[in-house]
């Protein structure tokens, strides 16, 4: 770790807070635009680990017990206990106030927004509430940590003994599980430390220093790195689905710890415990697990078990495997006691109540949902995963259209044009209104398909209504049989060589004769109703 | 309460009465109309008389100003109360605006022409704050603590910052990292501790009032040792937001004055719910000033009906039998002025003193942590993390703290947790029950301040157990986070010794009842005065 480079630490920068901190310029920073970030089906699996002989064969004789330990910064207007905001980027210490900084004197206040995230997250996976919790000191000294403790919960969590539903990929075989979780508790985000080039000493960023933070701990239920990615994509759902984070995973909101050991089958007795850090995507959850599993597995199949010890250790993305961070030796002491600045969180009923009838509809709820209206597992998948996804294809199935074609216009032509524009669904300029009266317009007979296809993608990218570009660009499809038979006429008179040698046996060319009429009418002509008149007219003696 | 409508009757001559009412309002027992009495009693109000002075242009306040700073530095080379003194131009200009004000005949805030002295561990954004320790030396906060700006906005002046025990760690003001403060009555004596310095300077009035800190008797002992009022609040009265934190749950900031009138005064300006301290109570601050009943206008009987429990345990084996016989002599006093005393007992009181060194030092650990080194205050530069968060503390911080610290995280580490820190938690539970039982049967109840007068400089510094023992008087109300009054009552060796106090504690936020009790005690107590022989000499306000 870079910590053993240590070589001291510039402190002079909060010294003579606040006008200083502007006066860091040298100090390297990042802005990255808050993105959506990948879902764990969405993401490309970069190593076929699984198709591996050698995986297929460690899966055959051992078993892996998975846990997962979450963070999820919450995305509340000002941190956990001071009325400083976050937001991430932003130059170091720029976003500081005496009490995240843990100066002398400072005392934390509580944001009632933390409480009613946390009780929102507690309810949405099924836990049982703790109506009276607290806080407590969490203590360990790191030079990211100002107050030398982190104000956390300990032995009573805000939220306990719950769990949280996944539809596994279709893609990875499916299937449904239910993975029990242990606790969810509050806590504060620590600040974070730029190690400069050189190594020569190392600086402190408290602008995340008292971020509010929910701590979710599930029960060691996975037994794959499928469906511990899948496990975390769900929560990752969950949170956006509530608006309590952006649970974006490369900023850091949402954080994954695993820990994972590994047993021969049919062993009651569970192996030695390994955590694994740096995890900063779905699919290096996925390919940490199954590497770690591997590992393991063959450790224990070559007589090695002994070698796997309680450790630390971190996934490497370039190497694409795990090294040994640090091994423990012994649990550490915190020295956990109840936090005397703060008073005692007690929930009412009322209070709970209230912010459940508040909640959206959940993930799983609506995935139940869409299954019963008759969509496959895959549209389903697709169409739950963003909550604004899910909404507009509920918005447009509200106005009347069929929902096979909705969930198909939203998955197909919609979706290639958002990730080509690398847009959301809420950027694009379509309504879900105008997404109903599309596929109204082509049932109903008024535009053709492909005229359809047209018009989407004038409307996803400068807006307007269906019936305005139909008028505007005169699309409507002629269904009117006399007039297709007009233009049939004029064009066998236009073509008297090839009627001809139609008539003459090569009756190939009737496709011919086909486009010159789509030709005519811009593409608008029925084009059952034309081939319809078009073998009358060729085939009728003059 | 009183409640009378006898004609009052006076039990000294009218020549003696004090209180004025230049803008602040008296009620007199129950009816009477608002009262301007002119004349003085053996402890006046400070911050009355001067305000009078001042709005009636007997005097100004550069020359209030004057005199103190040259008060102040007169005697501060013996005392060494004061760790930073404002710079004299500073606090002309002060005095000088609040002149022109006058001048002008514009309001002036309630503490206008009011010279504060505050306790070192207290934040002043214009001021060093180091709480007595290496660690901060030199360090300044960005901002002021909520009791400071309360005394700001009201038009105090803040004159200096006090000398402490490191962090409040200690009873002497011995345990200072810069200076050793000494007793005005006896320089060869300690003020007591933590807040000696806040302590000595009203004694020796460097100052009119002083702010302090009490976490398990810094303000009250000090008080007794010196001669003077002390007041410790009911935990949650005051904001503790920008107060130098040691123990958390039993930290709160108190009121230093030469009269009850003007630590009641005090108490009024700083008190009151706070957005930035989330232990702060959201209970309404009475008009304390407004109890205060002028000596002219007491009835013979004047706390008739009061039911004062004295606190059995407080007067037995261990206490000087100068303190017991000057707290016995008051409470004799007591029931002469209508007071129904009687004999309490309290079993645990003796369980208050491990309790509190338990959780206050386990407290203590954790809130000490922040002294690292890293981001303020002294940093001893290291080759890895560890030599600096090790250095930056072993230099910065004094034996006294870091014992303290190891006893704390001793006592909150897995295994001992609960042999320790649960059971000094279960022990406060039931001490706290134990007052307020005995806090209903008697409005309130009376031990000595301390078992002892003053000691020498040097007397215990190395006898930390005798040292300690010495809080045993205080430590329960902190622990049972009620208010207390503490005023002088007596002598040692009569009227050349030491001073000897009385503590009056009170329901929880029943600070107006001790106040009143002890603005009359004061007024009546014949025969003392308090005032210190170095300046007894001298024309104090």
């Amino acid at each position: 770790m870079a910590l053993t480079l240590f070589r001291g630490l510039q402190s002079n920068c909060c010294r003579l807070y606040p006008s200083v901190f502007d006066a860091r310029k040298h100090v390297r920073y990042f802005r990255v635009r808050s993105s959506q970030g990948q879902t764990a089906t969405q993401e490309k699996q970069q190593t076929q680990l699984k198709a591996s002989p050698k995986y297929e064969e460690a899966l055959k004789n051992y078993e892996a017990v998975i846990g997962i330990e979450t963070h999820v910064q919450l995305s509340t207007l000002t941190k956990a206990f001071c009325s400083c905001p976050y937001n991430y980027g932003d130059q170091p210490n720029t976003s500081v106030c005496p009490v995240c900084m843990g100066l002398p004197g400072a005392l934390p206040v509580l944001n009632s927004k933390v409480i009613e995230s946390a009780v929102k997250v507690g309810l949405a996976l099924n836990c049982k509430l703790s109506l009276s919790s607290k806080f407590d000191r969490k203590q360990y000294f790191y030079p990211d940590l100002p107050k030398g403790y982190q104000i956390s919960q300990f032995d009573i969590p805000i939220a306990a003994g719950g769990y949280l539903d996944v539809d596994l990929p279709v893609e990875f075989g499916g299937g449904h599980r239910k993975f029990g979780v242990t606790r969810v508790h509050m806590e504060e985000d620590a600040g974070k430390l730029l190690h400069t080039g050189n190594g020569s000493f190392s600086q402190v960023d408290l602008n995340r220093a008292g971020v509010p933070l929910l701590e979710i701990v599930s029960e060691p239920d996975m037994r794959t790195g499928t469906e511990a990615a899948e496990y975390a994509a769900e929560l990752q759902r969950l949170v956006r689905y509530l608006g309590v984070s952006n649970g974006n995973m490369q900023e850091g909101s949402l954080r994954c710890d695993v820990n994972i050991s590994v047993r021969p089958h049919g062993q009651l007795e569970l192996g030695t415990k390994v955590e694994i850090k740096n995890l900063n995507s779905f699919s290096s959850v996925s390919r940490a697990i199954d590497y770690e599993i591997l590992r393991q597995a063959q450790l224990h199949s070559q007589g090695q078990a002994d070698e796997i010890v309680q450790e630390t250790r971190l996934w490497e993305e370039g190497a694409q495997k795990t090294v040994t961070m640090r091994k423990k030796e012994g649990l550490a002491d915190y020295r956990y006691f109840p936090e005397p600045d703060l008073p005692g969180v007690n929930l009412s009923e009322e209070y709970i109540s209230a912010i459940r009838d508040s909640l959206p509809e959940l993930p799983e709820t609506k995935r139940r949902r869409y299954e019963n209206m008759g969509l496959t597992m895959q549209d389903v998948l697709f169409l739950t995963n963003d909550i604004n996804v899910a909404a507009f294809f509920d918005a447009t199935i509200a106005t009347g259209a069929d929902i096979k074609l909705a969930a198909n216009w939203i998955m197909g032509d919609i979706a290639a044009y958002m990730k080509n524009e690398k847009l959301s669904i809420n950027d694009i300029k379509l309504t879900p209104r105008e997404l109903g009266e599309l596929i109204a317009s082509i049932k109903g007979g008024t535009i053709s398909g492909k005229i359809g296809k047209e018009i989407l993608f004038e409307l996803v990218a400068k807006g307007g209504t269906v019936k305005g570009l139909i008028q505007e660009k005169d699309l409507v499809q002629i269904a009117d049989p006399s007039e297709i038979e007009k233009i049939v006429d004029k064009v066998l008179e236009n073509n008297p060589k090839q009627l001809e040698q139609y008539r003459g046996g090569k009756t190939k060319l009737q496709g011919f004769f086909a486009g010159q009429i789509m030709k005519e009418t811009k593409g608008k002509a029925n084009p059952a109703l034309l081939n319809k008149i078009l073998l009358e007219k060729l085939n009728s003696k003059p | 309460m009183l409640s009378s409508a006898q004609t009052p009757r006076l039990l000294r001559s009218p020549a003696a009465a004090t209180i004025t009412a230049a803008s602040l309002t008296f009620k007199c027992l129950h009816t009477s109309p608002i009262l301007t009495p002119a004349s003085t009693s053996p402890s006046p109000s400070q911050i009355l008389t001067n305000r009078k002075a001042l709005l009636s242009r007997q005097t100004s306040a550069v020359d209030l100003a004057k005199s103190f700073l040259q008060r102040l530095r007169r005697h501060e080379p013996e005392l060494s109360s004061f760790l930073y003194v404002s710079p004299e131009d500073i606090v002309l200009k002060q005095a000088e605006e609040l002149d022109n004000k006058i001048k002008n005949n514009e309001e002036v805030g309630p503490l206008a022409g009011v010279f504060v002295g505050v306790k070192d561990n207290i934040c002043t954004y214009d001021m060093p704050s180091t709480a007595g320790s290496r660690i901060l030396e030199n360090y300044r906060p960005p901002f002021d603590a909520t009791a400071v700006r309360k005394l700001r906005e009201r038009g105090a002046i803040v004159i200096g910052k006090t000398n402490l025990d490191e962090f409040g760690m200690g009873s002497t003001t011995e345990g200072s990292a810069y200076q050793v403060t000494a007793n005005p009555w006896d320089l060869s004596r300690v003020p007591g501790g933590s807040s000696g310095g806040s302590a000595a300077a009203v004694s020796a009035r460097q100052c009119m009032v002083a702010l302090g800190s009490d976490t398990g008797g810094s303000v009250r002992q000090p008080a007794s040792f010196c001669g003077v009022v002390g007041l410790k609040p009911t935990y949650g009265r005051v904001s503790r937001y920008g107060l130098v934190a040691y123990a958390s749950s039993l930290d709160v900031i108190g009121c230093f004055g030469s009269s009850v009138a003007d630590a009641g005064i005090l108490l009024n300006t700083i008190s009151g719910f706070d957005n930035f301290d989330a232990t702060s109570s959201k209970q309404e601050v009475p008009d304390y000033a407004s109890q205060f009943v002028p000596l002219d206008y007491l009835e013979s009987k004047p706390l008739k009906g009061l039911r004062v429990g004295v606190i059995h345990e407080t007067l037995e084996n261990g206490v000087d039998s100068e303190v017991v016989s000057s707290v016995r002599g008051a409470v004799s006093h007591l029931e002469e002025l209508g007071c129904t005393v009687s004999e309490v007992s309290l079993p645990s009181f003796s369980l208050g003193l491990p309790a509190y060194y338990i959780l206050a030092s386990s407290e203590s650990s954790s809130n000490l942590s922040r002294y690292d080194g890293v981001r303020y205050g002294n940093q001893v530069f290291g080759e890895e993390l560890k030599s600096l968060y090790g250095d930056s503390r072993a230099e910065g911080l004094g034996s006294e703290v870091k014992m303290r610290i190891l006893m704390g995280t001793y006592a909150l580490s897995a295994g001992y947790y609960d042999a320790y820190y649960k059971r000094a938690q279960q022990v406060r539970t039931i001490i706290r029950n134990s007052f307020k039982d005995a806090l209903v049967k008697n409005d309130i109840l009376i031990s000595p301040a301390a078992p002892s007068v003053a000691y020498k400089i040097g007397e215990k510094k190395n006898d930390p157990l005798a040292m300690y023992a010495g809080d045993i008087m205080t430590v329960n109300v902190n622990l049972a986070g009620l208010p207390a009054l503490v005023l002088p009552c007596g002598f040692d060796g009569g009227s050349a010794g030491m001073p000897i106090g009385i503590q009056m504690i009170g329901a929880a936020f029943d600070e107006e009842k001790l106040l009143k009790i002890g603005h009359i005690f004061e007024q009546t107590l014949e025969g003392y005065s308090f005032i210190p022989p170095l300046i007894a000499d001298e024309q104090t306000c």
